[in-house]
């Protein structure tokens, strides 16, 4: 293949890519994305391969074949570890776009040192700054998500956080204008090796101070920088495609992370700056109230005779496990003629569409599950409205009360419902530690237990009563 | 070696071939034409990706992932082009592996996850083996 062709073919891949995420926008034409996306990949990685510049094609057959094992593993994880498996990939794409900034810059300053002009040395440690953080905040987050014992799950904050992170980035902004100021000078290997530790370093400062509540946001903050680091890598490859790639990536990953802290009505500066869950400590203190509860018998008499039941899930039916359960549930109460959906919070669960894909999995319709402003106006005429191991984004204190650290985050309307039933283990505050005062409404039964065995139990009961 | 002191950002053209000038059009850089080619990708993407489900928002993530390892091009030139020191063709063969994992893992479970996105059996066909 000669040069112009392989760059002919970068042009075909660019169309797939584009359109494998156009092909996202419904579930009907989703699986063509994959194909789409996985062809212009194809494409990329064998116009490279065959260019006239690679000539040692041991040096990547051997990658390849190492790397098949793994990636075949790491696509058959359960999908409750999707959000780990994911922040795991990420860290994947941050070192690949850091290591190939590195040895770019390595060869160029000992071999062609005419290479290195001021505006290929910017695109290098943005790449470079952009790669390594990603490597390690990713995985910190994996870390986290996959509640590792030595990572705390809490927010790791300690006094003056924010001045350290500062100067930190201040002190590798000034080291990166010396190098770009003079990319070929002796110092410059031990700039750029400096602004690599610096760059390891923030991966993980930044993170740490990060609460799994906000997960889906960082998790998506993560997927642009990925996006953004092989845009650097264009331009320091001279690469259209790259870029193309990459600026996709990265729009995607930002516009997640938008609707993520939208849904949670707080700044990008708040969420990772601001650590989620101290705030609320103060708060945890309330008088005690009076809360009604029944039995998973009570439960299935109710919902047996709704019309319509509408079930909120959230983390909790995820770490119970307990969505096949629910699935058998669905169908109890379809067969009984009650028309069953389910509400989905865009950031239940821990990352963008948790709750949809293990939904999914467990063989519900996509239909009946429905986005938060679409069952809100709806929810007056429900009658029993089901929560699943969802907490804050139920808190009707969101609405009203400014004190509240939720004050303003849009929630499902749960209490809006003719009656609400929560599935809860007991009556401690949920992981931001804010009480939820739908657990204290007149219309509120709380339904104690595991989720999964008392989803089990009220369709156990339904089963019996139809026999 | 070449010293070089300062910004030289409008001296690129002496480095990378340019596209070749009309007689009479501007001629253009290639840093200019890379930019343009960020600003629309960005701009499209923003477009595309806004339209996407929130059903799909995690297959949309895991498909991103794969498509973020269009790292691999470079990593490809870099373990398996002429004229780099081991240590150097080290990196990009790591780079490779980690890439290439990542475009496997991606688009598999991509796969897996959309298979799962079922519309809801036509009424009056036997919905499974409920009595």
């Amino acid at each position: 293949m000669n040069a112009y062709s392989v760059q002919v073919a970068y042009v075909f891949s660019a169309a797939l890519f584009v359109l494998s995420l156009h092909w996202m926008n419904t579930p009907k034409t989703a699986r063509r994305s994959v194909i789409a996306g996985a062809a212009a990949m194809t494409i990329a990685v064998l116009a490279t391969w065959f260019s006239p510049a690679v000539h040692r094609h041991l040096w990547i057959i051997v990658p390849i074949v190492l790397a098949v094992a793994p990636g075949i593993w790491l696509s058959m994880v359960p999908l409750t570890a999707v959000p780990q498996r994911t922040a795991l990939s990420h860290a994947f794409g941050g070192l690949a776009a850091g290591l190939v900034g590195t040895a770019k810059f390595f060869h160029w300053y000992h071999d062609d040192p005419e290479f290195l002009n001021s505006f290929r040395t910017i695109a290098i440690v943005i790449e470079v700054l952009l790669g390594y953080l990603t490597f390690t905040g990713s995985i910190i987050a994996a870390a986290k998500l996959q509640e590792v014992k030595w990572i705390p799950q809490r927010p790791w904050v300690y006094k003056g956080q924010n001045a350290v992170n500062a100067l930190a980035f201040l002190g590798a902004l000034v080291l990166a204008g010396f190098l770009v100021a003079s990319p070929t000078s002796a110092a410059a290997p031990w700039l750029l090796g400096t602004i690599i530790l610096l760059s390891l370093n923030f991966g993980w400062m930044l993170v740490m101070p990060i609460g799994g509540a906000d997960m889906p946001t960082v998790i998506a903050i993560l997927n642009s920088y990925a996006g953004l680091a092989a845009v650097a890598m264009g331009f320091v490859l001279d690469n259209p495609l790259l870029i193309v790639a990459g600026a996709l990536d990265g729009s995607s990953g930002l516009i997640l992370s938008i609707i993520m802290c939208r849904a949670m009505n707080r700044s990008f500066t708040n969420v990772l700056f601001g650590a989620f869950g101290q705030v609320q400590a103060a708060a945890g203190k309330t008088e005690q109230k009076t809360h009604r509860s029944a039995t998973a018998e009570e439960a299935a008499g109710i919902l047996g005779s709704a019309r319509r039941v509408v079930i909120i899930p959230g983390y909790g039916m995820a770490v119970a496990q307990a969505q096949h359960k629910v699935r058998e549930l669905y169908d109890a109460l379809t067969k009984r003629g009650v028309d069953v959906s389910f509400a989905i919070h865009p950031v239940a669960g821990r990352m963008p569409g948790h709750m949809n894909v293990l939904l999914a999995e467990s063989d519900i319709p996509y239909e009946r599950l429905k986005e938060m402003e679409d069952i809100n106006s709806e929810m007056p005429q429900v009658d029993v409205a089901l929560v699943i191991g969802a907490n804050d984004v139920t808190n009707p204190a969101a609405r009203h009360d400014k004190s509240s650290p939720i004050y303003g985050m849009p929630i499902i309307d749960t209490d809006k419902a003719q009656s609400v039933m929560v599935i809860k283990r007991s009556m401690n505050p949920g992981f931001a530690g804010i009480d939820n005062e739908l657990y204290y409404l007149d219309k509120t039964l709380m339904l104690f237990g595991d989720a999964k065995g008392f989803v089990g139990e009220i369709v156990k009961e339904l089963s019996s009563e139809a026999h | 070696m070449l010293p070089q002191i300062g910004l030289n950002l409008l001296a690129v053209d002496t480095v990378a071939p340019t596209i070749e000038p009309h007689a009479q059009a501007l001629p253009i850089d290639n840093i200019i034409l890379f930019l343009t080619i960020l600003m629309l990708a960005t701009f499209l993407g923003m477009g595309i990706i806004r339209r996407v489900s929130p059903l799909l928002h995690t297959p949309l993530m895991s498909l991103t992932n794969a498509i973020s390892a269009i790292a691999v091009v470079g990593a490809i030139l870099v373990a398996g082009g002429e004229g780099y020191p081991t240590g150097i063709r080290l990196m990009g063969a790591i780079a490779v592996f980690a890439s290439m994992t990542n475009i496997i893992s991606g688009f598999l479970i991509t796969n897996r996850m959309l298979k799962m996105f079922k519309e809801r059996t036509p009424k009056g066909a036997p919905a499974g083996g409920n009595a």
